[in-house]
């Protein structure tokens, strides 16, 4: 398991929001984490990620305890995500936001220390540039991040998200506010990275979509696991169908 | 060069290291209202290196930074706990503790000032501010310059990236607080008496509104700020009383016309 949910539990006052979750992820596996609006699949990013402490219950990434650490250990033990609302930094520009996650692979002083500014044939700089090209987005790389069309932000924090060569990489709604075209266009790109090897955790509500990326899905409703199945076993589980009742999510 | 003209530029060439000294905790989102102190700790320190320990005016303006940066670094921990105004409301009382405290210490004259007669004359001024000024653009162009600006712009965010948020933000308060404190010694050393009274709230608030008015989003602001408001009042001598009226007035019409400060990231013109 790369990485590893034990007995998960958060409570935000009164109201518990994941209760008594686990789960695992193997190494290269696409895993989707679906279920109704409020289920609490964002809250377990969060909680993954350190943004939130857990109640109770332990998070492993390659076996390491990682429950207590602050988010940027995490990042730098090769845990990366994007955000159901785009995070990335507005004003710097689109090639900086992504050479900013370069660092969480070898962080120290010298690190920070170095140049990065100096034109094109700064190593950081181009590699930078070099990844926005592969995504076709290279045109964009002077421009400031905030003043960017949403289609094109979510691109480029995807981008920034694999600057830090994460081993597991967690996708909150990659595919929301994307057309068609788009959406098979983001396809294939999560394709060629689980292809590297990168371990996919996928939060999604494109059920088309998730059936065609993930093999597996774990389905949350109120901060429960429901169900935990291969994709296309899910329209027999009566426990989902109940949680979907009415919505036409899983039509 | 006339005396006049001459300690204009004095002013100036300190001026643009004290604007640098508080764009730099700016710039990581900390809006530090005690620079002053700091420039208080760096003169003070400075000056009774050279008095008492007759140490060479050079390595003392060195050896005043130095006690600024640690004592900047030290502060640093408690004073970011804060965040926003309750992080400026804590500078400030930390200019008010560190002035009081100069005030009442008689071994550097306490209220009735302090007299530094070792001297350093503009040149080496000059070069001091010279050399800041390519630190602080080297620094920017360096992954220390967009990290800092990643946590101001958005510190969970930086913090899932891998970035030390806490750490950043403490490099870049100590910093500005060498600045600060380089910029002090110097001034204690070229006009040769200082005094307490002129390190209060009133003067970090100048400092604070040379990096405002030329604006936090590249390295060139802090240095047009700076200049702007060293020459300006100079500029409108010719007016006598109403010049600072003047000064008042210009400064509100560029706050008002150019928020964000006069000079911006390219990137923002292509919006």
């Amino acid at each position: 398991m790369v990485l590893e949910i034990r007995n998960l539990s958060k409570s935000f006052g009164g109201l518990k929001v994941i209760d008594d979750l686990s789960f695992g992820v193997a190494r290269g596996e696409r895993l989707a984490l679906i279920g109704p609006n409020g289920a609490g699949k964002t809250t377990v990013f969060n909680l993954i990620t350190g943004v939130y402490p857990a109640d109770s219950g332990g998070i492993f990434l390659e076996q390491t305890d990682i429950t207590g650490l602050p988010s940027r250990y995490r990042t730098r033990r090769g845990l990366a995500r994007t955000f159901q609302n785009i995070r990335l930094m507005a004003h710097l520009t689109v090639i900086e936001n992504v050479m900013i996650a370069q660092y969480a692979r070898a962080p120290s002083v010298r690190a920070m220390l170095q140049p990065v500014g100096f034109g094109r044939a700064n190593r950081w700089r181009a590699e930078a540039r070099a990844a926005l090209a592969e995504a076709g987005l290279e045109a964009y790389a002077g421009e400031a991040a905030g003043a960017l069309p949403y289609g094109i932000q979510k691109r480029v924090e995807l981008v920034r998200a694999l600057a830090a060569s994460p081993h597991v990489l967690l996708l909150d709604e990659p595919a929301a506010g994307l057309n068609p075209a788009e959406t098979e266009a983001l396809h294939q790109v999560l394709e060629a990275i689980a292809r590297r090897g990168v371990t996919l955790v996928v939060v999604e509500h494109d059920m088309q979509f998730v059936g065609r990326l993930c093999p597996r899905v774990v389905v949350l409703n109120f901060g429960c696991k429901i169900a935990e199945c291969a994709t296309g076993e899910i329209h027999a589980d009566a426990r989902v169908r109940e949680a979907y009742l009415g919505s036409e999510e899983l039509a | 060069m006339s005396g006049y003209l001459e300690s204009v530029l004095v002013l100036l060439a300190i001026n643009v290291i004290l604007a640098y000294a508080a764009f730099l905790p700016m710039v990581a989102g900390q809006l530090n209202l005690g620079v002053a102190a700091f420039v208080a700790i760096g003169a003070y320190s400075a000056g009774y290196c050279s008095n008492s320990f007759f140490v060479h005016p050079v390595p003392a303006a060195l050896a005043g930074s130095a006690v600024a940066g640690i004592i900047g670094w030290l502060v640093a921990f408690p004073i970011l706990r804060t965040r926003g105004i309750y992080l400026a409301l804590a500078t400030f009382a930390l200019n008010q503790v560190v002035q009081g405290t100069i005030l009442n210490l008689d071994v550097v004259g306490g209220a009735s000032g302090y007299p530094v007669p070792a001297h350093i004359g503009f040149a080496v001024v000059a070069a001091f501010s010279l050399a800041v000024i390519v630190l602080v653009f080297l620094a920017f162009r360096t992954r220390f310059g967009i990290s800092v600006t990643a946590v101001s712009d958005d510190e969970r965010a930086a913090d899932l990236m891998g970035l030390s948020v806490r750490g950043l933000q403490s490099a870049a308060f100590t910093a500005g607080a060498a600045l600060a404190g380089l910029a002090g010694a110097l001034y204690a050393h070229h006009f040769n008496y200082i005094e307490a009274q002129n390190y209060g709230v009133l003067f970090s608030i100048y400092i604070v509104l040379y990096v405002l008015l030329g604006g936090t989003q590249t390295v060139y602001g802090p240095l047009l700020g700076a200049a702007v408001f060293t020459l300006l009042p100079e500029l409108l001598r010719g007016s006598a009383a109403w010049r600072y009226v003047i000064f008042a007035c210009l400064i509100i019409a560029i706050m008002s016309l150019r928020p964000q400060g006069v000079i911006l990231k390219r990137s923002w013109f292509s919006k």
